[in-house]
């Protein structure tokens, strides 16, 4: 089923376009982008790596640009964006980064008076929403979570397991997750997570039992604009999903709006669930403020929904009423040599800038 | 079996004995006589009718065997969380 909806000649800015076997948002961002033929507009590819594959896709992104990495600070972020916007043009910027959305959504007002529009959560929002703070939200809303605690020193891991029970599941503050089957393994993992991502380390009671996701987007008004439920069917060996089918479940689309309604979440998220096994009771073990990786999916399933970001980010009606996906859509993703020529490379690694080609209209693919 | 319980009206079941639960996204195979089974108790039909048209169909003599044979396919189901 289609729905004619005004064509969209807009740049968009999006960023996460490292795509390797822990894949970043940008690229499938991109792509659903490009799936749908209203969108006649440019893509800006933002990374942190000449190296980043997004970069080197035809078809996909007109133009691209290095930010600064987060350390670097707020203004030499803002800086950078400015001189994207004014060399290459930036309509509207997608964030997809746990690491540098604190500071995008801070910029965001000031992004907005130049003439960039975002559609992005409320740093409150954000915060209500992030591992450490998942318990206050799950009594706000109504949900339910694994037992969990904000370490932030390695000698409470024994007490912890005490309570909590081995194995424990161990995550990074960002990002990063692992089971770990005993006190030593947890103690290791807590070293790892907190050299990576900084303290807390959050660690949670193990429950056996499938883990389903959902991608929505929030209207920041308490309602879900739209979402889509999918179940991984085969992980690789850092558990990232690499083939997902989407379903219907209406369990887990309430348990996405209770979390977007108490939030008045505004923007993408991704909601991680967990079904115990033995009971069928729902988990939420977490929440993502952005696009998930497996985003184009949404695209291919019938419910745009980083089409419909960029819509809501400028300002524009969403088709209504909003289409249903079609739920055993499946994604299978695949690893490909792109093939490139050294003058690209150079582009970036010299300057930090992939200019735009004249011919590039020529060369997308609606995909 | 209780219908009222049952998730299999929601199954997506296709010619070739391909299943498809889309509340979970699990997959399953069925073969020929398990594809014809599993359209009967989707249409609502009980177990004992399921057997009945079975053993028509498939041309079982014995009742019986028809009979043990659905029900071994209904466990199997609750086994896969498809009917309580």
């Amino acid at each position: 089923m289609s729905f004619v909806m005004d064509a969209i000649d807009a740049t968009v800015a999006i960023t996460g376009m490292n795509a390797t076997d822990n894949p970043a948002p940008g690229v499938p961002v991109a792509r659903a982008l490009r799936h749908d033929p209203s969108f006649q507009g440019r893509i800006v590819g933002l990374g942190y790596d000449a190296l980043d594959p997004g970069f080197y896709a035809q078809g996909l992104v007109s133009s691209g640009a290095i930010l600064p990495y987060p350390s670097a600070g707020r203004e030499a972020l803002r800086a950078r964006l400015r001189w994207v916007r004014e060399e290459l043009g930036m309509d509207v910027l997608i964030p997809n980064l746990d690491s540098e959305l604190r500071t995008m959504v801070a910029l965001s007002p000031e992004l907005e008076l130049e003439g960039t529009h975002t559609f992005l959560p409320s740093l409150e929002s954000i915060e209500r929403a992030s591992k450490v703070n998942l318990p206050k939200l799950a009594d706000q809303a109504d949900i339910d979570i694994p037992p969990s605690e904000a370490l932030v020193s390695a000698s409470s891991i024994p007490e912890a397991a005490r309570r909590l029970g081995l194995p424990l599941v161990v995550k990074g503050v960002y990002y990063g997750a692992t089971v770990a089957a005993n006190e030593a393994d947890a103690t290791a993992a807590f070293h790892r997570f907190a050299a990576q991502w900084g303290l807390p380390v959050i660690v949670q009671s193990y429950i056996p039992g499938e883990e389903y996701n959902v991608a929505a987007l929030g209207d920041g008004k308490g309602n879900l604009v739209g979402a889509v439920a999918m179940r991984k069917m085969m992980l690789t060996d850092k558990g990232k999903g690499w083939c997902g089918v989407a379903i219907d479940n209406p369990d887990l689309l309430r348990i996405c709006e209770a979390v977007v309604g108490t939030l008045r979440w505004r923007g993408p998220l991704e909601v991680e669930i967990l079904k115990n096994g033995r009971s069928g009771e729902y988990f939420v073990i977490e929440i993502n403020p952005r696009f998930p990786a497996w985003i184009h999916l949404s695209a291919g399933a019938g419910l745009n929904l980083p089409l419909f970001a960029v819509r809501l980010a400028l300002g524009l009606p969403l088709p209504s009423p909003l289409p249903r996906y079609r739920a055993g859509t499946l994604f299978v993703r695949i690893s490909v040599d792109q093939i490139s020529d050294l003058a690209t490379f150079e582009q970036l690694a010299a300057t930090g800038v992939l200019r735009p080609d004249p011919a590039f209209m020529e060369k997308v693919s609606h995909v | 079996m209780d219908h009222q319980q049952s998730r299999l009206p929601d199954l997506a079941l296709s010619d070739s004995g391909f299943v498809f639960d889309p509340l979970t996204g699990h997959t399953f195979t069925v073969n020929l006589t398990g594809q014809f089974a599993l359209r009967c108790l989707k249409d609502g039909m009980s177990s004992e009718e399921t057997a009945t048209r079975l053993g028509e169909t498939f041309a079982i003599d014995d009742g019986e065997d028809a009979g043990r044979d659905v029900q071994d396919f209904v466990l199997q189901l609750r086994d896969c969380g498809l009917v309580r």
